[in-house]
């Protein structure tokens, strides 16, 4: 018996794990700015005011650092908050919430405080929406010890992974590519829960290791797709969550495949792909035939015009040079 | 404590503040011994305020303090001897050495810290509100907080947060004029903290904060209006403290003549004032109280320091709940 | 009794100036009373004393700077003599050598303790590890080092065909004489092809203009003269497919063989059952060849279109025709064809590779009389024993001068190239 699914898209996906929670959990309301009569910033949380009622989805002012506050104040007063913030580049507005109280307060308190939040926020480019809405910043987030740091990449993890945070008894941040929530895929209609600890490989190969994670998923994997054409095997690994790293995956992959390139939208600089390259030089040194490649976004600001936006991220041409730069195959 | 009596009981303000007083005190002499370590911000000159306010709350209810929080955890019933050997960093304290003097949390008496980012600790107190409103119960939050708290934008996004959900939050300002060296004047447009607050639709009110009855007086009707579901209440009391902001301040941006001026307004010297003038206190009782007070805090000392170090193994212990490596 | 000490009044305090006294030997003072003024890094801050008593003896004048913990003075009656200064600290008595010059000796492979450094203070330099001869630094990936131990290759002795000419896993196989492919890889270029990616038809991106020129007048001509007809079919190439895996498994990526590569011999072999469509029409009549050389279509980087020829490609085996065809890319993209390969393609082939169409019906070079478009392989459904399934399939099209041939025969060489690509083992 197959599993009956539905075509869903992320945005539906992840509205349907709200929904959801709300229902199985009173403690689960979602906060932030425009979540209820507008419906969301990009439409995620569109009708579940009318489900659940003003008291369980608040629209806020636009005060970040206040609402992520009082989320971690909420969740230590027993409740269940999801904290919507429109943009990663809005939540530095919270950022002294987030890393100095919420990421803190389990170890500073030596245990005796714990706090059950959940933070959705948007990241990433593709959008022409320039410097001040496109940064993709969850390096920084992730740099933070005492939260967790998911990435959900396809449609499975958005209805999923919502569910799995509100268990977790500590700080969770959900961050939602931009241009994934119009990505449409077949969803059970049973779709649940998934794990938020291991890394996934979305397509095998032997010749070399693609490591990535959210909105450059389908990049990555188009990018593998082509470097088929040229008789290279490509594994697709998608992190999924990127504090605590699944180490493991990424490296048994490795070392296999003995060649790796990390695809980041961050910057190169002190990011994530430098974190990724680093474990796996220090875990599969002598495993490697090529050093660890990496393709990230240019280090500049992201601009608004198409081509200049374009030209600054992660590409398939770009990821397919790298990768055959790594395995040897470079013209 | 006497939670919600209708009247001062002026003995125990009194043993209160000087527990306060002479913890303090022998934090400074064990700071310079290098026994204990980190920024030390101490509370002297300001005990009537802890004192005054936290008499009228409910075991259930909570307090958010700053990282100037010997007081108010000291007052709210953070147990002394825990309490000192988290300066020690021992094992056997509040947060096993994790926390410090600034970062005293107490779960069971919901003594939510010990917050030393300035506005920091308003968000959390809204919260704490938020959460007692949505799930029915008539819990009260305090939230202490410098003058200097009300330049950062999380004061009025907390207020304002507050005041529009009708959370049940007392705003308490202890305003000792400094913000670190920056006095009120050099820091405030309105130096009026009561007409700032008020802006926001907010009952606001100031009250000397050095008179210890007259704290007492103000936060029982601040406390009841908060309890009774009208929404945040802001209250300023002003204080002053007469030692420098930390331990290592050459406190160069103030008169000694304006210390020596307040330090006649020593609130254990009013306090003391008042109950002999109405026969309540006496040479003897004085005495008495404050070899209970020493003999408590010459407890702590050697309960710390008798205490065992956090093991180093656990260093990552409670990054996370699970336990898991971070 | 006791005495007071230079206070601690920050974690960074570790000393403090004494500036003044605010008692004398004699006085008497209380706890917490300020007693004297001590300059640190921040400023002159007064400082208390944690003694009630009289003031013994003053141990420190004013000006000193003592660490912290020093006694300062002593109070009540019967102090104790001034503590001894702490003792100087020795100096470490090894030599000296920097981070730089230490990893520098670790690359030479140069034992420290056996240079004598001629710095400062004995430090060893640069200069005195240079004078120290080491082996030479060989360029090779951790993975070649190892596999060049386990297999006792001399990494000196081996090329690198790998970044910057490191020397890589396939390098040291191929010198060891363990690769999977039976022979070893000759030097750089083995290692370092580029992938072919033949195209065919219509080139998009801008060619030179005398070259863009040339193919439209050669088209044109075509077009004009020779009639054409057109057929397609599509092949299940699930055999092949699964052949190249087999054959693929144990070896790197530089060394593999692509499905292009079976197609082009499927294309070759399937000339000896229809020999017509291989040769030239000359002068009014058809002249067929006894060889077949495979013509193959090159897109060029910079845009444009060439048609040499793998010669005898029907004679070639699988790996030699793939080693072929990557030889001929990189020269075609190098411009370095020979004049026969360009002049004498029998019969040529448009692979559309990886290029993403799944039909090409090309258009013939003159004097040749067909052209076979390969398409893209893709999965599709596909009813084997009426049963539906799905299979990755080429659509593999003909076309063909119906002055020499006609469908029915065109057909047969369809149906030849699908049959040689069902038992790809046997090409």
């Amino acid at each position: 018996m197959t599993r009956a699914t539905k075509p869903t898209t992320y945005r539906e996906a992840i509205r349907e794990a709200l929904a959801e929670a709300m229902r199985e959990d009173p403690r689960v309301f979602l906060m932030g700015e425009d979540v209820g009569r507008y419906g969301g910033g990009f439409g995620v949380s569109l009708g579940l005011l009318e489900e659940f009622g003003e008291e369980r989805i608040r629209d806020t002012p636009l005060s970040e650092s206040a609402f992520v506050g009082a989320g971690i104040g909420a969740a230590l007063g027993g409740l269940r908050p999801v904290v919507e913030i429109m943009t990663v580049n809005f939540s530095l507005l919270a950022l002294d919430q987030i890393v100095n109280t919420a990421a803190a307060l389990s170890h500073m308190t030596g245990g005796q405080l714990n706090v059950p939040l959940v933070i959705r926020m948007t990241t990433g480019a593709g959008r022409q929406l320039a410097a001040q809405h496109s940064h993709s910043l969850e390096c920084w987030y992730a740099h933070v010890p005492g939260l967790r740091v998911v990435a959900p990449a396809t449609v499975e993890d958005a209805r999923g992974m919502l569910w799995s945070a509100l268990q977790d008894p500590d700080p969770v941040i959900i961050f939602e590519h931009g241009s994934l929530y119009g990505v449409t895929a077949e969803l059970a209609c049973d779709a649940g829960p998934v794990d938020l600890d291991r890394a996934a490989v979305r397509r095998p190969g032997d010749d070399i290791t693609l490591v990535t994670s959210g909105g450059s998923l389908p990049t990555v994997l188009d990018a593998a797709q082509a470097l088929a054409g040229h008789g290279i095997r490509a594994e697709v690994i998608d992190l999924r969550t990127l504090r605590p790293l699944d180490d493991a995956t990424v490296t048994s992959s490795v070392r296999r495949t003995h060649h790796a390139v990390v695809v980041d939208e961050g910057w190169r600089s002190v990011g994530l792909s430098a974190e990724v390259s680093a474990r796996i030089t220090e875990q599969c040194f002598y495993e490697l035939d090529a050093p660890v490649g990496r393709v990230c976004t240019v280090e500049v600001p992201i601009p608004y015009a198409a081509h200049l936006e374009r030209a600054a991220l992660p590409s398939v041409e770009r990821i397919v040079a790298a990768a055959e730069e790594a395995v040897g195959s470079h013209g | 404590m006497t939670v919600g009596s209708a009247r001062p009981d002026p003995v125990e303000l009194y043993r209160q503040m000087l527990r306060v007083r002479r913890f303090e005190e022998r934090c400074v002499q064990l700071y310079s011994a290098t026994a204990i370590r980190g920024f030390v911000h101490l509370y002297i000159g300001e005990e009537a305020v802890a004192a005054g306010v936290l008499p009228h709350l409910r075991a259930d209810d909570a307090v958010v303090a700053t990282y100037r929080d010997h007081g108010q955890a000291l007052v709210r019933g953070v147990p002394m001897n825990a309490s000192m050997a988290e300066m020690y960093g021992k094992q056997q304290v509040v947060c096993r050495g994790r926390g410090g003097t600034r970062h005293l949390f107490h779960a069971p008496t919901r003594f939510y810290g010990g917050n030393a980012i300035v506005g920091g600790g308003l968000p959390l107190a809204v919260g704490l509100a938020l959460a007692d409103a949505m799930q029915g119960s008539d819990r009260v939050t305090v939230c202490f907080f410098g003058e200097g708290a009300m330049a950062e934008g999380e004061f009025h996004e907390s207020m304002n947060l507050a005041a529009l959900w009708k959370l049940p939050v007392l705003f308490l300002c202890e305003n000792n004029l400094y913000a670190m060296g920056t006095a009120l004047s050099r820091s405030e447009s309105e130096p009026n903290l009561a007409v700032k607050a008020s802006s926001y639709e907010v009952p606001a009110w100031s009250c000397d904060g050095m008179d210890v009855l007259a704290v007492w007086e103000a936060a029982h009707r601040a406390v009841e209006l908060v309890r009774d579901g009208g929404g945040p209440v802001f209250l300023e009391a002003k204080t002053y403290r007469f030692r420098a902001h930390s331990m290592y301040d050459p406190d160069r941006y103030r008169d000694k003549a304006e210390i020596e001026h307040w330090r006649e307004r020593d609130p254990l010297l009013l306090l003391e004032r008042t109950m002999r003038a109405a026969g309540s206190l006496d040479d003897e009782s004085l005495a008495t109280m404050d070899t209970e007070a020493l003999a408590e805090v010459d407890a702590a000392v050697a309960f710390a320091e008798q205490g065992t170090d956090e093991p180093v193994a656990d260093l990552t212990r409670f990054v996370t709940s699970s336990g898991a490596m971070p | 009794m006791g005495e007071f000490l230079m206070p601690s009044l920050g974690a960074d305090m570790t000393e403090g100036t004494l500036v003044e006294w605010l008692v004398r030997p004699g006085d008497e003072v209380r706890h917490g009373d300020v007693v004297a003024v001590v300059d640190t890094v921040k400023s002159a801050i007064e400082v208390e004393v944690f003694e009630s008593g009289r003031v013994d003896e003053l141990l420190v004048e004013p000006g000193a700077c003592v660490p912290v913990g020093t006694a300062l003075a002593v109070i009540a009656a019967s102090g104790e003599p001034t503590p001894a200064k702490a003792p100087a600290k020795t100096k470490p008595s090894k030599p000296r050598v920097s981070p730089v010059v230490r990893h520098l000796a670790h690359e030479l492979g140069v034992d420290l303790a056996e240079v004598s450094g001629t710095g400062a203070e004995g430090a060893i330099t640069r200069a005195d590890l240079t004078r120290t001869p080491g082996p030479q630094h060989v360029s090779a990936s951790p993975l070649a080092r190892r596999r060049a131990a386990d297999l006792g290759v001399d990494l000196t002795g081996v090329n690198g065909s790998g970044p910057n000419g490191a020397i890589t896993v396939a390098d040291v196989e191929a010198a060891g004489g363990k690769a999977a492919g039976g022979k070893a890889a000759g030097g750089k270029a083995a290692g370092a092809t580029p992938v072919p990616a033949p195209v065919g038809g219509p080139v998009v991106s801008p060619a030179p203009a005398s070259m863009r020129t040339a193919i439209g007048a050669l088209m044109a001509r075509s077009k004009r003269e020779i009639p054409h007809y057109y057929l397609q079919t599509t092949v299940d190439v699930s055999a092949a497919m699964t052949w190249l895996e087999q054959l693929n498994a144990d070896r790197p990526a530089t060394r593999r063989v692509l499905p292009a590569a079976l197609l082009l011999k499927a294309a070759a072999t399937a000339v000896r059952s229809v020999p017509d469509v291989n040769g030239f029409f000359v002068d009014g009549a058809f002249q067929r060849s006894d060889h077949v050389h495979l013509g193959v279509a090159v897109s060029l980087r910079g845009g444009g279109l060439v048609a040499p020829a793998i010669h005898d490609a029907d004679q070639l085996t699988v790996e030699d025709l793939m080693a072929a065809l990557k030889d001929l890319v990189t020269r075609a993209r190098a411009g370095r064809l020979r004049g026969s390969e360009m002049a004498d393609p029998t019969i040529t082939v448009t692979n559309l590779g990886d290029q993403g169409a799944e039909l090409v019906h090309g258009v013939i070079y003159p004097p040749q009389v067909a052209l076979v478009g390969l398409g893209r392989i893709v999965d599709r459904p596909w009813a084997v024993d009426r049963m539906l399934t799905v299979r990755p399939v080429v659509t593999a099209t003909l076309a063909a001068d119906h002055r020499v041939t006609d469908g029915h025969l065109g057909g047969l060489y369809l149906a030849a190239v699908a049959a040689a690509l069902q038992n790809p083992e046997e090409l």
